[in-house]
């Protein structure tokens, strides 16, 4: 079996990772961060199937560790593009666990000023210009942040993050190209999770590796197992270094899974047309936490009991900030009229 | 006993019929084998045609849209499907530049017979680009027939005019109206080019005029409005391009005073379009107050749905409008 064959196949690369040259305090912040993002989307899936949140959720557990290895490697300085399912892409950068919350019940301390919601999230004093819903919309606003960049010349970068289904949109084919083309400092960070709503990779392209799009117009990239969160970093500096000094764009695919369903808190097993329990449980080995946690816990830095306090001490600090979001007041109504255009 | 059907399964209906009668006719588009998307619109159809005939995609709007067009170029009856309005908009090349065109460019000897079938589907916090009612926009292109059904019947009825029509024509249906239920008699074969303007309620104070969910909202407020003695005549456009307006014309002369209701924005919109053609057609001084129009503020749609209550008309809005310009 090959490379590509066995990246898809959850019964490979199921194993504790590898962390023997890794700088220990770092590993340790990525497996706290990692479990508060977690947390805080099984948190949102719950408000959701309550129905305190009252618009469409897409969870992306089970695809931490990729927001969270590119995410160290960037700067407050660089501009992150996302999508429909952003929340780890935003949090990973360190933004604002509060102003996610009041956004995402519509509240005017939000980030989006309780304007956006769940799928239209923007904090830029971490960098995040902004996601938004329509599949691939950003992916060329991306190239041409990047192309800001580089006319600047003060050495940031862009990131734009995109599905498998993404690279079903023909604007990605022409932003590649120019993003080549110009070589413009643009990291193009494909979450290949197999899935698009409701269908499978298999279903919708006659390949299962989109970084063959990258080759097509002459960018480096790598193929890596998006759940192993050394690999992820390791990918990632090489494309950040590979952008800060002038080589322009590079292409990241990084396999994994989600375990919810497309949207909100449901798995989705019998409306995925490929996707079954069983094929669920074998990706949940694959967790990318837990195989970071066991590799920490093997090697001395980090013990079971230290993750049972973690969490709880997550879980108390999520119940706050939720209630502080759940009190905050709403825009006032006029507010629809009024930010039509910007004040500034 | 005639059996009542939901609009959804109207529209289903006119997909069963066409994909019975018509072997060289095909549906494309996202979200057609998932019960998401397209609500029971299009339930099973690929289980009962054949996954050939019925084709859900890639995320590719442009391609898909592009492929129905060329399909229909040469003879076949395609039909391609959007889900969502908004995500059409990456296909605007294809409608616009290319079916709408093509009639005119080449000598009015061939067109694409495809259907274009968007759906607005507004609210459930979804934002400004989950929501957008863009049947202006289209409206404005010579060569798209645009229709817009806000009743059972219609929705099937006109589902299986554009798809026989030999041109293109943009379908919309919004999913505010899926709930309605009606009767439905047999199919008869209607013309699309034959199909105009209906009066849906008469009355003789005012007309009020709409298409689509304003249709229903109308509706809604007249029966209101007739308790307490105002009568409205309420016509539903049926289809917004190419536009037959005599019977608006014919109907505010009667009435003396126009009211346009719109699920769009009112700016280069629908309702301006029709104040100016009655204002153009109509001897101005007949009017007893000057023609008026209810529409969506001019902002995108916000998210939450404490500031889409405020957002989208409703009931009041025209009931208080209807008040006010009875009174005059
Ligand atoms: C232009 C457009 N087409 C379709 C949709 C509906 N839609 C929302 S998310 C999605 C799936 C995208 O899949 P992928 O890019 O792989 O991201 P994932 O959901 O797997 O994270 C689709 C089809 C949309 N939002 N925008």
């Amino acid at each position: 079996m090959n490379k590509l064959n066995e990246l898809f196949n959850p019964n490979f690369y199921n194993k504790p990772i590898k962390i023997d040259n890794f700088n220990k305090e770092d590993l340790v912040n990525f497996f706290k961060l990692m479990t508060k993002i977690r947390l805080i989307e099984f948190h949102l899936a719950d408000e959701r199937k309550k129905g305190t949140i009252g618009g469409p959720v897409h969870l992306g557990i089970g695809q931490e560790a990729i927001a969270m290895g590119l995410s160290a490697n960037l700067e407050s300085s660089d501009y992150v593009f996302g999508a429909h399912r952003s929340h780890a892409h935003l949090l990973a950068l360190g933004s604002s666990v509060k102003g996610l919350f009041a956004e995402i019940l519509g509240k005017e301390t939000g980030l989006s000023k309780g304007m956006g919601g769940s799928m239209h999230l923007s904090d830029r004093s971490v960098g995040f210009v902004g996601s938004v819903p329509i599949v691939a919309g950003t992916v060329p606003l991306a190239v041409g942040a990047g192309f800001a960049a580089k006319i600047a010349q003060k050495g940031n970068l862009s990131v734009s993050y995109l599905g498998d289904g993404a690279t079903e949109e023909g604007v990605v084919q022409e932003s590649l190209n120019l993003a080549s083309l110009y070589k413009i400092p643009v990291i193009f960070m494909i979450e290949n999770n197999l899935l698009s709503s409701h269908m499978h990779l298999s279903e919708r392209q006659t390949s299962f590796d989109c970084s063959r799009f990258a080759k097509t117009n002459s960018i480096p990239y790598r193929m890596i197992d998006g759940n192993d969160i050394i690999e992820v970093y390791k990918a990632s500096s090489c494309a950040v270094k590979n952008a800060r000094n002038g080589g322009g764009p590079f292409l990241i695919e990084a396999i994994t899974y989600r375990w919810l369903g497309h949207v909100d808190w449901r798995e989705d097993v019998d409306v995925g047309l490929s996707r079954s329990i069983k094929e669920l449980k074998m990706w949940k080995k694959r967790d990318p936490i837990e195989r970071l946690e066991n590799s920490l816990i093997k090697s001395g830095l980090w013990d079971k009991k230290s993750t049972d306090n973690l969490i709880k001490s997550i879980k108390d600090e999520i119940q706050i900030l939720w209630d502080e979001a759940l009190n905050d007041p709403y825009p006032e109504k006029s507010q629809t009229l009024k930010r039509v255009f910007c004040k500034k | 006993m005639k059996k009542i059907f939901r609009y959804d399964e109207a529209i289903l209906e006119g997909f069963k019929y066409l994909l019975s009668n018509y072997s060289d006719l095909f549906i494309i588009g996202q979200g057609l084998w998932s019960p998401w998307y397209v609500g029971n619109s299009m339930k099973d159809l690929d289980k009962l045609y054949g996954k050939e005939r019925i084709i859900d995609t890639p995320v590719s709007e442009a391609s898909c849209t592009g492929l129905a067009v060329g399909a229909g170029l040469v003879g076949m009856k395609s039909i391609i499907v959007h889900p969502r309005m908004d995500f059409m908009l990456y296909a605007v090349d294809p409608i616009v530049n290319q079916a709408s065109k093509w009639s005119h460019m080449f000598g009015g000897e061939n067109s694409s017979n495809v259907t274009i079938r968007a759906i607005i589907n507004r609210g459930g916090e979804q934002g400004a680009q989950h929501s957008q009612s863009l049947h202006s926009w289209f409206a404005h292109i010579p060569g798209l027939r645009v229709v817009m059904p806000s009743t059972v019947c219609d929705a099937r009825d006109l589902l299986i005019a554009s798809a026989l029509s030999e041109d293109p024509v943009l379908y919309i249906d919004d999913r505010w109206l899926y709930s309605q239920e009606d009767y439905l008699p047999e199919v008869k074969n209607i013309e699309l080019v034959n199909q105009k303007p209906k009066i849906i309620e008469n009355g003789s104070d005012l007309t009020i005029v709409a298409s689509s969910y304003s249709t229903l909202l109308a509706k809604n407020a007249i029966y209101s409005l007739k308790k307490e003695g105002i009568n409205c005549e309420l016509i539903d456009l049926r289809v917004i391009n190419p536009l037959d307006l005599d019977l608006v014309i014919n109907s505010v002369n009667k009435t003396k005073s126009l009211l346009v209701i719109d699920g769009g924005w009112s700016s280069c919109g629908l309702s301006a379009e029709i104040i100016a053609n009655v204002v153009e057609n109509i001897d101005v001084t007949v009017l007893r107050y000057p023609p008026s129009r209810i529409t969506l503020p001019f902002a995108p749609a916000p998210t939450s749905s404490f500031l889409e209550k405020e957002y989208y008309p409703n009931l009041k809005d025209i009931i208080d409008r209807v008040r006010c310009m009875h009174v005059k």
